[in-house]
């Protein structure tokens, strides 16, 4: 009895460590280092080869969650407004497919085609990317703007405040802060949370 | 007199079901706010979850099982954040499970405006769990899927 009893503490004490919250990814305001991730054209892709972008929304996402599937037209929505204005949508996959059968490359392809993505869905392999960035959750976005010749971090959250209902959204805070750039201006609002999806991560 | 006896049996059976159902309370923030504050003798234990979420479906037996094994110690409260048009799915899925901890539908889909104020620490990722001893308010917040002896180590360490 008493053992068990320790050994609870023990696992007890593992968890408070284990349990913390990875907070280490990026901040707003932050530079962004470059990736190189296999997108669902068969291609590798960096962010340097959109040479012609002024910044990126980067999606963290998936085939799988309700709440990337509730979002699926407003994120295509977002990089047809915001494409051809120098902010493309880069979708990045970094669900461990074991964990996630739904999430294999093969069925990344599959999804996109089906829903004719006009954007990049790349696929995290090593998850070293969504680690880098700190994302936790599916959809998870981080606005990036070219200041100089770096990207930096200008944004960090959810698309808007309403994942059931697109009609329903009153802030629309991607929209916002890419709006903002585009004006020169620094977002009014820089990090949001949603509820979502966690990261399928790979079993330590 | 067979038909009689058939709608008698049947309407006992509704009323039985009726009383048996351990149905979802749909809530708003306040509600949430006021059990995550309320003092008391015992361990709070608040789990979100959703039935979309795999995770959160695999962990769910650990806090009923646990809710039994600490009877007299904790209270186990497992809130719902599938959205509230699904109330049906949640409350036929508590049923299937058997299910007898309080069951919470919380309806507030402005996510933003509520999650810091449950941890400052929640990305807003589910499964996630808050642990409150009602008497000295110490607490402890977990955001990821707990295993059965994680759970256990959880709740011990505030019972000891």
């Amino acid at each position: 009895m008493r053992k068990s009893s320790m050994l609870i503490a023990m696992v007890g004490l593992i968890l408070s460590f284990a349990g913390s919250p990875v907070n280490n990814g990026y901040k707003v305001g932050d530079k962004v280092e470059d990736f190189k991730l296999k997108g669902v054209d068969g291609k590798m892709m960096s962010l340097a080869d959109h040479q012609e972008a002024q910044g990126f929304i980067v999606v963290f996402d998936c085939n799988t969650c309700p709440y990337s599937k509730a979002y699926l037209k407003r994120i295509k929505a977002l990089n047809e407004k915001y494409a051809d204005q120098g902010y493309p949508v880069v979708a990045i996959n970094s669900n461990d497919p074991k964990r996630s059968p739904g999430d294999t490359f093969e069925e990344m392809v599959s999804y996109a085609n089906e829903n004719d993505y006009e954007h990049p869905y790349l696929y995290d392999a090593d998850q070293t990317v969504a680690k880098r960035f700190g994302a936790t959750n599916t959809p998870h976005v981080y606005v990036l703007n070219k200041d100089g010749g770096n990207l930096v971090v200008k944004y960090i959250g959810a698309i808007d405040n309403n994942s059931r209902d697109a009609s329903a959204v009153d802030k629309r805070y991607v929209e916002d802060a890419v709006d903002a750039l585009i004006s020169g201006d620094k977002p009014a609002v820089t990090k949001t949370k949603a509820i979502g999806c966690t990261i399928k991560w790979k079993a330590a | 007199m067979k038909i009689i006896i058939f709608y008698v049996t049947m309407s006992l059976l509704v009323v039985f079901n009726s009383k048996a159902q351990n149905d979802a309370d749909i809530i708003k923030f306040d509600r949430l706010d006021q059990l995550i504050k309320e003092s008391g003798e015992r361990i709070k234990v608040i789990n979100f979850w959703a039935t979309w979420c795999g995770p959160c479906i695999k962990e769910l037996p650990y806090f009923e099982a646990a809710r039994k094994n600490y009877a007299d110690k904790i209270s186990v409260h497992l809130v719902s954040l599938d959205f509230a048009d699904q109330i049906a799915k949640v409350n036929k899925f508590v049923e299937r499970k058997g299910m007898k901890s309080s069951i919470y539908l919380l309806d507030e889909i402005d996510y933003n405006s509520w999650i810091d104020k449950v941890d400052k620490n929640w990305s807003g990722a589910i499964p996630a769990t808050l642990v409150i001893n009602e008497k000295t308010g110490e607490r402890k917040f977990v955001e990821s899927e707990l295993t059965d002896d994680e759970l256990k180590g959880l709740i011990e360490n505030f019972i000891d």
